[in-house]
């Protein structure tokens, strides 16, 4: 095993040394996170907001499930998502585990509850807000969804972003149904996690500092959409 | 000036409105008509917000019936009347954009949003903050524009609850100028005030709320100079009526 000091200059080299394996993995991880986000924004966000204008029985009982799935274990959900997609689960007959596809699946899983709950919260406070004055312009609730999707923008960036950081930080999820299969479904944080039981520590401190810098893009983002907000009033 | 049938008179027949066990408006028969400034007065919680938002159809009657009578009456008059909340509601864009997304909202076609919009503007004399968030804008401007706003859809009627509450003299003023424009326009402008003052300046027809029930209804000036009504009289002494 190297030294820890002589490991980090190592990793330096390969961050900055364009290292094709190592680019690889970083590429993956965040085409499989960045598709899952999209997923799960293009459903969780008009669900989101259904439910925010929406009553209808059981509601309230949706929405301490969507807040409660907020914090599915990963495990649990890459655990689920491989049942599921296994040889002789319901969707077995896709061939999707141990693909990106089944790693997608997984984090959008991760991902949507996310999204619907700050979505649902953040709408149903515009709402109140907005609501006679867009039905006195004669939008039905449901006419209403894009202007208060279009107001909340901001905060659901906000949104979005935590279920970035929450997606590109877990590695449970990935590991079960990607298989850390070198060049195929390899991620940052899967090939932390073996490389460094391994004693590979200049690759899984690589990617370490790549997953950092990624951590702090994203709350440098979020820290910048609050501004926005604020700049158009709230 | 205007080319499509009037969607006036507005008959409320023994309109009542009740909410959390108790009645809030009840008994009220009134006909809207004309094009002179009604001015609601009465005291806090007579019912005068929510007989607007009555009118304004933005909440059913428990009971009585509501119905616009005029010829242009019917599937489109839903369009024909607009309204103007006392804390005017500011959509998070600029001011140019609240304007086109009333428009939107109106089914204007994409093309004509901006161009009646900045007209709306111009004749206001709101184009400086045609670029601005409009949350950030002062009270005065935020309750112009939303004036503006309300104008741009080319109503029949303006509902206007408490427009100047909360504005300083001159942003007073300038709110009361854009109504006088209105009824230039032909609109027919129905609103609540507390301020005294403003109602003498602006009303035509005044109508008594109090404690839910219409106490009178007619020309402002004999109602200034003589109420028939006990409580009305009380009002305009400046009395407190338990």
């Amino acid at each position: 095993m190297m030294e820890p000091g002589s490991a980090f200059s190592a990793a330096l080299d390969l961050v900055f040394g364009g290292d094709a394996d190592f680019w690889g993995i970083v590429l993956l991880s965040l085409r499989v996170t960045l598709t899952a986000l999209l997923i799960a924004a293009a459903i969780g966000l008009p669900l989101g907001a259904l439910l925010a204008i929406g009553r209808f029985r059981g509601r309230d009982a949706v929405i301490v499930l969507t807040n409660a799935l907020m914090g599915l274990p990963p495990v649990v959900a890459g655990l689920l998502v491989y049942l599921t997609l296994s040889r002789s689960g319901p969707l077995g007959f896709l061939g999707l585990l141990f693909t990106p596809s089944a790693m997608i699946v997984a984090q959008t899983v991760l991902i949507l509850p996310i999204v619907i709950a700050l979505t649902r919260q953040v709408v149903e406070g515009l709402w109140e807000e907005y609501a006679e004055h867009l039905r006195s312009l004669g939008l039905t609730p449901l006419g209403a969804i894009p202007t208060l999707l279009w107001d909340a923008r901001f905060a659901l960036l906000t949104a979005l972003l935590a279920g970035f950081g929450r997606a590109s930080a877990e590695v449970g999820a990935v590991l079960i149904v990607g298989g850390n299969i070198a060049g195929a479904t390899r991620t940052m944080t899967t090939a932390i996690t073996l490389e460094t039981g391994k004693g590979n520590l200049e690759l899984a401190l690589g990617l370490g500092i790549v997953l950092m810098a990624v951590t702090l893009t994203v709350n440098a983002l979020a820290f910048g959409a609050t501004r926005a907000s604020r700049r158009w009033g709230g | 000036m205007r080319a499509t049938p009037s969607i006036l008179p507005l008959r409320l027949t023994g309109v009542g409105y009740d909410a959390g066990g108790g009645t809030l408006i009840d008994g009220v028969d009134l006909t809207l008509a004309g094009t002179g400034r009604l001015v609601i007065l009465g005291f806090n919680g007579a019912g005068k917000s929510l007989l607007l938002r009555l009118c304004h159809g933005l909440i059913p009657p428990t009971r009585g019936r509501l119905e616009w009578q005029g010829p242009g009456a019917g599937a489109g008059a839903r369009h024909r009347h607009a309204m103007v909340f006392q804390r005017p509601v500011m959509l998070r864009r600029t001011a140019l954009a609240n304007l086109v997304h009333a428009l939107a909202a109106y089914g204007v076609p994409g093309a004509a949003r901006r161009e009646r919009a900045w007209a709306a503007l111009e004749r206001f004399g709101l184009t400086p903050l045609a670029d601005r968030p409009a949350r950030v804008l002062s009270g005065g401007e935020q309750q112009r524009l939303a004036l503006a706003r309300a104008w741009l859809l080319e109503p029949e009627v303006i509902f206007l609850d408490e427009p100047t509450s909360n504005l300083d003299p001159a942003a007073t003023k300038a709110v009361e100028e854009m109504m006088r424009s209105f009824t230039a326009d032909g609109i027919k402008v129905v609103m609540t005030t507390h301020d005294l003052g403003q109602a003498r300046r602006l009303a035509d027809e005044v109508a008594f709320l109090h404690r839910g029930r219409l106490l009178e209804h007619g020309p402002a000036e004999p109602f200034f100079t003589a109420p028939r009504s006990a409580e009305a009289a009380a009002y305009l002494r400046g009395e407190l009526v338990v």
